[in-house]
């Protein structure tokens, strides 16, 4: 079963509709489970809005110790668009407050792009190999390239992570749940990947 | 590379999709997820939908038609039609809906805009502005479906509504609508001259030469109806075209 984080700025029912679709049992937690015998096999972590607001919400929620116990142990997440910025160190859109702390680097607000928010559908790349596909973004901060970047993309000439790696944490930019069949074989692929 | 959108529009009246007959095999042409099903894997890349029901029953038609709409589709859509209140949008975003369109109700009350963003966030509103061209060269905001002028300047409009947080505007030129000439160059030019955030060109579009001016002259997605639901020009030959005259787009292998 996965566990799809709601602490009040996701779009939970996409993702839930996304995971139906790849045949994956899935549940809303509203609240960290209580016992060690109801947790879920994975997390998803999603997000839309602002980070200071989207924080305060998972430390509220008493989401904050719970996810750094699930991360510590070795267990898998998945985040997505703001949930990906959220597993960051902190982010230039709100510095009051910190973020989750596994992706080396802060999300930093896209530079030498010629609009903002970065809309649209856009190509992700791994580097060192030839793999390409195109997802869709919605976004006004991204994480650098960093030590865990595990694919990129350019706007302009700005060059940010689209895929992050450490460990079994994975972060998503852009939206897989949103990015028709090729997204939604990449969300399937990635879960298999991190052994769920 | 950032491709340019293609964005199929659909109407909705009571539930069902009008206008909707260029999908033959379709046993059920006025049901909207299924016509959105068929955009999506003809390689749309969004699409809008516009409620344009006055019935009383409205709100339960548009919630039916919006959660299977969702159910469905895996590319991002956005309502429009009639929304008046954040609580309203709120709803239709918690239904699936990627973005929500505001347009009469936020000339008539702008702070409209800024509640929405505030709620869910810029990327999830849309500010649909319809325009006339004066006599003295400007566009004029018209609402109400297009039929009440109201004095506002176009330009200082969508600059407003950016300041107030929208994250896309969806501009549609009512003097190229249904014309099939071609989009309203000049006013995509001025648009996009004047605002930062992604403009969605509408109204015009006949043939793919339309599509690649609008894309020249700054849009970053064209919206069309009649030609994609007469079948006129499909998505899929669209996109290898303009992939042929240097616009970035997006073609999947298979489109499945």
């Amino acid at each position: 079963m996965i566990g799809i984080i709601d602490y009040g700025s996701g779009n939970v029912g996409n993702i839930r509709r996304a995971l139906d679709f790849l045949k994956r049992e899935s549940a809303v937690l509203e609240c960290p489970p209580s016992e060690r015998s109801s947790m879920p096999d994975a997390l998803i972590l999603p997000g839309v809005g602002a980070f200071g607001p989207a924080m305060s919400k998972i430390e509220s929620s008493g989401w904050r110790e719970a996810l750094d116990l699930w991360i510590h142990e070795g267990r898998p997440i998945i985040g997505i668009c703001l949930g990906m910025q959220l597993l960051c160190e902190a982010s230039e859109e709100d510095s009051t407050i910190k973020g989750l702390g596994i992706f080396e680097g802060n999300a930093l607000k896209l530079e030498g792009t010629k609009k903002l928010p970065h809309i649209g559908w856009n190509t992700v790349t791994w580097p060192g190999s030839s793999k390409s596909a195109y997802y869709y973004f919605v976004h006004s901060f991204a994480l650098p390239i960093c030590r865990d970047t595990l694919a990129v993309t350019s706007v302009d000439s700005c060059v940010f992570t689209s895929i992050a790696l450490k460990d079994r944490v994975l972060g998503f930019q852009f939206h897989p749940e949103r990015s028709g069949s090729t997204g939604l074989d990449l969300l399937g692929e990635s879960m298999r990947k991190l052994g769920v | 590379m950032l491709t340019r959108r293609i964005i199929p529009c659909l109407d909705v009246l009571a539930g069902r999709v009008v206008k909707g007959i260029h999908f033959k095999d379709l046993t059920d042409a006025g049901d909207p997820a299924a016509l959105a099903m068929e955009y999506m894997n003809e390689g749309a890349d969004e699409l809008v939908f516009l409620d344009i029901s006055a019935s009383s029953d409205k709100r339960e038609t548009m919630t039916e038609w919006v959660s299977s709409v969702a159910d469905r589709l895996f590319i991002p859509f956005t309502v429009g039609g009639g929304i008046s209140g954040p609580d309203q949008a709120r709803n239709l975003i918690a239904l699936g809906a990627d973005k929500i369109s505001l347009n009469t109700s936020a000339v008539i009350e702008p702070d409209l805009i800024f509640r929405c963003a505030s709620l869910l966030g810029s990327q999830a509103v849309v500010l649909a502005v319809d325009v006339k061209r004066s006599e003295d060269g400007r566009w004029e905001v018209f609402i109400r479906g297009g039929t009440t002028p109201t004095g506002v300047d176009l330009i200082s409009w969508v600059k407003r509504g950016q300041s107030l947080g929208c994250g896309e505007i969806l501009l549609t030129s009512m003097d190229s609508d249904g014309t099939r000439d071609g989009y309203d160059t000049s006013c995509i030019e001025a648009v996009c001259g004047s605002v930062s955030v992604p403009v969605i060109a509408s109204g015009g579009a006949g043939n793919t030469r339309h599509f690649i001016d609008a894309f020249n002259s700054g849009a970053d997605a064209a919206l069309a109806a009649s030609v994609f639901h007469f079948g006129s020009i499909r998505i899929p030959d669209l996109k290898k075209d303009l992939a042929s005259a240097g616009i970035p787009v997006r073609i999947e292998e298979v489109f499945s």
